[in-house]
């Protein structure tokens, strides 16, 4: 089964939607959408350093969106400028970096579009068997850090207050996002990203009564938004990652005007 | 079975190394005191937001830290809660206590979907019975199903207050608890925190701004500008030189004002009808 290109695409699909969901929630809820989409606009200066030193991209890009992250953090502490206008210069400037960076890739045959938009249809066996990995261990990983996440999310001083060590716990968070844009990248596009952490999340929303099933629903949502925009994708032969995207939006905008049983 | 708190005290020893401890970590607590705190100092850069200050609560008492905008109530909360890193000085808890706080900000984010219930429940297991007592004991019955974003600011701090009192504290930390709130139910609250000191026989540590509810019931009036400026029962501090310097005249006179109130109501005619304690 796993021989056909389009039932790969699906499942790689399928297990980043679900991988996305709860840490999309914590965007949300954390507000740091930007925040998101400023790792994973670095993603693309991680792919090309990992061109170059010949390793594995996800590495790469792993090792860059984290030190972003990072460095944004420290940044925040430290500066006077505005959080945005941090977020701002570093998402640009490290897309611009990665840009060139490719540009100057000269000979090599690199297909920016496959890393700016995702390409999820020429998604192999190893990869297949990296995500699910990369799912699993994530996933388990922020099951045991829910409760004090949760906790420092939702009031830090609180948290603190009352014996935990929130710090830890949100760089342990940072370091598993970085994880799932290092997996994510290859199916939706550096450029792509937030839109599948955040906009499943929103969607969940209105129906959630609980953030567990908010993660749940964003999961369930972003599942059928992956299988809608690939369906799509090969019916009119429209670019899977971009396709997947306007698949969640529709499915926002659907469920905006559906009514809430309270 | 006192001990000292080590965090407070290893941070305060690698941030000031020439600096001399004024506890040792063998330090301890007068029996009855849950918290001492000597000599702390937080700096922000070169600029120290407080210094010096000293204070203690102990079982059973309210002490208010009272002080204008900006003259570091909270942050000598914080401090004492671990939330912010003292520069100087050593506070020194009770062993194993059990602190419940009430922060003075607090902006829930409606994009969480989160029940007051598992609002409650965020760093502890409380049980069933435990939430609906407490939320019972501020007034806050029935809302434990509700949404956290949906309360108003009335429900929100009796909530808060449920929350911090569930886990029966030994020492409840209170900043500003009447934010959001009409004057009415100020009041209300002020006499429901003495009314938990009394159930609990906790002691409470409030900060405020506003002078003229809060010092009926207080057994220490802590007045905070940088530094300790007084400190003492209400009636010594509102006659105080200092308090009078940081306050004026007229601030002072609010007081008196309310403590005059405070015996007495007026009926619709203005009679006076008398309170019995």
């Amino acid at each position: 089964m796993l021989d056909d290109f389009y039932v790969r695409a699906m499942l790689a699909g399928i297990l980043v939607a679900v991988l996305a969901a709860p840490f999309g929630c914590f965007v949300i809820w954390r507000r740091m959408a930007y925040f998101g989409d400023t790792m994973a606009h670095s993603a693309l200066l991680g792919i090309t350093i990992a061109l170059l030193l010949e390793i594995h991209i996800g590495i790469g890009v792993f090792v860059i969106a984290l030190g972003t992250a990072l460095a944004l953090v420290y940044l925040q502490r430290q500066s006077n400028l505005p959080n945005d206008t941090l977020l701002g210069i570093l998402s640009h400037s490290t897309l611009a970096l990665g840009l060139l960076a490719v540009g100057l890739m000269t000979g090599s045959n690199v297909d920016v579009m496959s890393y700016l938009f995702g390409d999820v249809l020429s998604v192999g066996r190893s990869d297949i068997t990296i995500i699910a990995a990369t799912t699993v261990a994530a996933l388990c990983l922020l099951a045991l850090i829910w409760k004090p996440l949760l906790a420092a999310t939702v009031n830090e001083d609180l948290a603190i207050a009352e014996g935990a060590r929130p710090q830890v716990t949100q760089l342990l968070y940072l370091l598993l996002l970085a994880a799932v844009i290092a997996v994510t990248v290859r199916i939706i596009g550096v450029l792509l990203i937030t839109a599948l952490l955040v906009i499943p999340a929103a969607t969940a929303r209105r129906f959630a009564t609980s953030p567990e099933s908010m993660a749940a629903l964003a999961a369930i949502m972003g599942s059928i938004a992956v299988v809608l925009g690939l369906a799509a994708s090969l019916h009119w032969d429209t670019a899977a990652g971009p396709s997947i995207v306007v698949a969640t939006l529709g499915i926002f905008l659907i469920s905006a005007v559906l009514p809430v049983r309270r | 079975m006192t001990t000292v708190d080590n965090a407070a005290q290893q941070s305060a020893k690698s941030l000031e190394p020439k600096k001399s401890q004024p506890n040792s970590p063998s330090a301890t607590l007068d029996s009855g005191k849950l918290i001492d705190v000597v000599n702390l100092s937080v700096k922000r850069g070169d600029t120290a937001l407080v210094h010096d200050i000293n204070l203690s609560v102990s079982r059973g008492e309210i002490v208010t830290l009272i002080g204008p905008n900006g003259s570091g109530k909270s942050t000598t909360i914080k401090a004492i809660l671990g939330i912010v890193t003292p520069d100087t000085g050593t506070v020194t808890k009770l062993a194993n206590i059990r602190t419940g706080y009430v922060p003075q900000k607090l902006e829930i984010n409606g994009t969480m979907p989160l029940s007051v219930k598992r609002f409650m429940r965020l760093t502890q297991n409380h049980s069933d019975d435990a939430i609906n007592a407490a939320l019972a004991t501020t007034g806050a019955e029935g809302l434990h199903k509700r949404e956290i974003s949906a309360l108003s600011g009335g429900e929100f701090q009796r909530v808060l207050m449920a929350r911090a009192i569930a886990a029966k504290p030994d020492l409840l930390v209170l900043d500003e608890p009447v934010q959001g709130v009409d004057f009415n139910a100020e009041l209300e609250i002020y006499q429901l925190i003495a009314r938990i000191r009394d159930e609990l026989n906790c002691g409470v540590l409030l900060v405020s701004h506003d002078l003229h509810i809060v010092m009926a019931e207080t057994d220490t009036v802590i007045c905070l500008n940088g530094h300790v400026c007084c400190s003492g029962s209400p009636q010594m501090v509102t006659n105080s030189q200092a308090f009078q310097d940081l306050f004026g005249s007229r601030g002072s006179e609010a007081l008196a004002v309310y403590r005059h109130h405070h015996d007495h109501s007026h009926g619709p005619d203005g009679e006076v009808i008398h309170d019995h304690a």
